[in-house]
């Protein structure tokens, strides 16, 4: 049995409108029926691009929204259904890191309050002398000197900021830990840091994380099991390297396809999937396959009326999709969208550009998330950028 | 160099950057005053304030002479247009019943101070628990605090769509002529902006993440408001706090001179003094001219300070 098990886990947000008394006049389906496990002392890896729902999924384990339908079952305690007072109690096992590492930290309180808050609320430690030795203790896990107690947050630098948000964490020795967007905020070389500590403390403390993020690079490198998301629901799911190595799913393809690669040769021979239309709208999904509308495979009838189930093609990869198969052998082809030379997209062979710095702008273009790739793809469609290369940008 | 000093040096400048185990952190508060000393605005206000309440805790046993005294009577008659303009004895001259300005202004001075606080600290105190009932009721109190946050800010618009004179003259009508009736109309006057403000800025705090980080880890919602959203949500309160007190005195002066005030002329105060003078203007504008100014110094300090705490506390403006 795995420690933490979310069963149909469905978030839906009334939008309400009227002055005294409020009318529900639809809803937004931020999370639309997710089913994951996360085993002890592993990582759990979500992703998906901004308003996919992977926050809220995140914040409803914790039940900091409301969860309209399903269960979140931690070691055997369906949290969903517990009483507010029992839920206060449970929340020492379930913890949070978030994004912002400033703004989860009150300004208007020192560390040692900060860190002291969650202690006073489970009763853990008698007196704040004791309490105190066990802040410095954690300060010392997460590399924070112990004068950081009468300090205030505005006066750590981002990355020890995270820590600070860490080590509150910790303090209450939580089972599950939900990283939401752990290092998104911190500068790159500070990212690796704030990752390498958290994989030390996983091991030293045998914890379990459910990670969210939308750095593919930051996912792989530290979850065992990662998830994508689109749309509120779950798309595919399976051990990092399998997925990295093989993704399945028509999404997961063309999000990986936006990866650049590190090796120059490769990278030459990359091609980029490229998606049409924009991101439906969450309080109006599409019907049947979530992804059908921007699907490069979406065939004519199956994928617009019945959505696809997760469902395991072997090996623990999990795909919503009914022609995963026929994808991967190569049975059916593209019925719209584009495959593009990644190195292409940008400028057009060009051997001597008059303006030296196309080319090195070019290459970052394909670094870019689907959501702004597509963007700049539209207004730069291979032809075109062949007559204005100065437009890569 | 030898070796020997350099290294002392080196000793020495390592003490220098260390920080000390027992350094305190600068909380907000802190870095607010100090921005807060740096700032000529503040710095004028608050000379201003500081005087004005030495002089109101002070003056009234500075006097020369009792300011109800008549002593100079003989010498002024209003009928005739007759008065006595500022001279060695009376420095600012006497009034229309020959009592001596100057004296007056003084006792006067803690008249308006005490008026302009009471009735700030009534709009304050009241504002504040109606405006955290309902910022706590609307940010954590789910579906059923929404609905009394709605009732409750229905009410306060209602207080706050009536004239501020109005309401006050309305309740001063009610309650009858005295002080306490003047410090409590004017009280009421600013309980709907204290409560709109506390509760604005609780909302506006009520979804940031340290919020939500307290709620993840279990805090109990009533320490959530208190320790968390309030604290953070005070600053614009203490601003229009210190604002107000302006516009208290305005008001009380207003309230008198609409004749609503203290209606026993044993205690001058300085709207009185600014209504009574009216009738002579013609004649002695000095008799107006210093309430009037007494009255504008004051509201230009307490103004003055609180723009500059509102600089000063702006989040936006922290480095």
């Amino acid at each position: 049995m795995s420690l933490l098990e979310l069963d149909g886990v469905k978030v839906h947000f009334p939008i309400k409108k009227g002055v005294l008394v409020d009318r529900t006049v639809g809803h937004v389906y931020a999370v639309d029926g997710v089913s994951l496990k996360v085993e002890a002392g592993e990582t759990y890896g979500l992703v998906g691009e901004s308003g996919c729902g992977k926050t809220t999924l995140g914040r409803s384990v914790l039940r900091l929204v409301d969860i309209t339908e399903g269960s979140v079952v931690l070691d055997g305690t369906d949290l969903a259904k517990l009483p507010g007072e029992e839920m206060r109690r449970f929340r020492r096992r379930l913890q949070m890191v978030f994004q912002d590492p400033l703004g989860s930290l009150n300004p208007r309180q020192n560390i040692e309050s900060i860190l002291s808050e969650g202690m006073i609320a489970h009763g853990i430690g008698k007196d704040q002398e004791e309490r105190r030795e066990k802040i410095k203790a954690i300060l010392d896990k997460v590399g924070l000197p112990s004068n950081a107690l009468a300090r205030y947050p505005h006066e750590f630098s981002g990355g020890q900021r995270q820590r600070i948000g860490i080590a509150r964490a910790l303090v209450l020795e939580p089972d599950v830990i939900i990283c939401d967007e752990p290092v998104s905020a911190l500068d790159v070389s500070v990212q690796a840091q704030v990752i390498n500590l958290l994989e030390e403390l996983q091991k030293e403390l045998g914890l379990t994380y459910l990670v969210i993020a939308h750095d593919l690079a930051v996912v792989r490198h530290i979850s065992d099991t990662i998830g994508v998301m689109y749309l509120g629901s779950l798309v595919e799911e399976a051990p990092s390297d399998a997925l990295y190595a093989e993704p399945k799913h028509p999404y997961t393809k063309a999000l990986m396809s936006a990866v650049p690669v590190p090796d120059p040769e490769v990278e030459d021979k990359r091609e980029r999937i490229l998606l049409t239309g924009d991101l439906p709208s969450p309080a109006n999904p599409p019907s049947g396959c979530r992804f059908h509308t921007r699907c490069p495979w979406a065939q004519a009838e199956r994928c617009a009326t019945e959505r696809p189930q997760l469902r395991d093609i072997g090996g623990g990869h999990r795909v919503a999709c009914h022609y995963a198969e026929d994808i991967a052998s190569g049975k059916l082809s593209l019925t719209k969208g584009e495959v593009v030379s990644a190195t292409r997209e940008g400028v057009e062979d060009n051997p001597e550009p008059d303006d030296p710095e196309t080319g090195t702008s070019a290459e970052d273009t394909p670094a870019k998330i689907p959501a702004q790739a597509e963007k700049t793809a539209k207004d730069e469609k291979p032809a075109e950028a062949s007559e204005e290369p100065e437009k890569a940008v | 160099m030898s070796v020997a000093t350099k290294t002392d040096k080196i000793q020495r400048l390592a003490e220098l950057t260390a920080t000390k185990e027992t350094s305190t952190g600068a909380s907000l508060w802190r870095e607010a005053f100090r921005r807060l000393k740096s700032s000529k605005m503040a710095i004028i206000g608050a000379v201003i304030i500081a005087v004005f309440v030495v002089i109101a805790v002070v003056g009234p046993y500075l006097t020369p002479y009792a300011p109800t005294a008549q002593t100079w009577r003989g010498e002024v008659f209003p009928n005739q247009g007759k008065f006595v303009g500022p001279r060695g004895e009376n420095w600012f001259g006497l009034d229309h019943l020959g009592r001596d300005m100057f004296s007056r202004m003084l006792v006067g001075a803690r008249q308006t101070l005490l008026v302009g606080v009471v009735s700030t600290l009534i709009g304050l105190v009241a504002g504040f628990l109606i405006g955290g009932l309902s910022g706590a009721a609307a940010t954590l109190g789910g579906e059923a605090g929404k609905r009394v946050d709605s009732v409750i800010m229905r009410f306060i618009d209602m207080m706050l769509a009536l004239p501020s004179l109005l309401l006050a003259v309305s309740v001063a009508a009610v309650m009858g002529q005295s002080l306490t009736t003047v410090m409590i109309a004017v009280g009421v006057v600013q309980v709907p902006v204290f409560a709109r403000l506390l509760r604005g800025s609780m909302l506006a705090q009520g979804g940031a993440d340290y919020v939500l980080a307290a709620q993840s880890l279990g805090v109990r919602k009533r320490r959530i408001v208190t320790s968390q959203i309030v604290p953070n949500s005070l600053s614009p309160v203490i601003v229009q706090a210190t604002l107000s007190l302006a516009t208290a005195i305005i008001e009380a002066a207003a309230l008198s001179y609409l004749g609503l005030g203290n209606p026993d002329p044993a205690i001058p105060e300085w709207g009185v003094m600014l209504a009574q003078a009216q009738r002579f203007f013609d004649n002695a504008p000095m008799m107006a001219v210093y309430p009037a100014v007494g009255i504008i110094i004051t509201a230009l300090g307490f103004t003055l300070l609180g723009e500059a705490m509102r600089e000063a506390l702006d989040p936006k403006l922290r480095g």
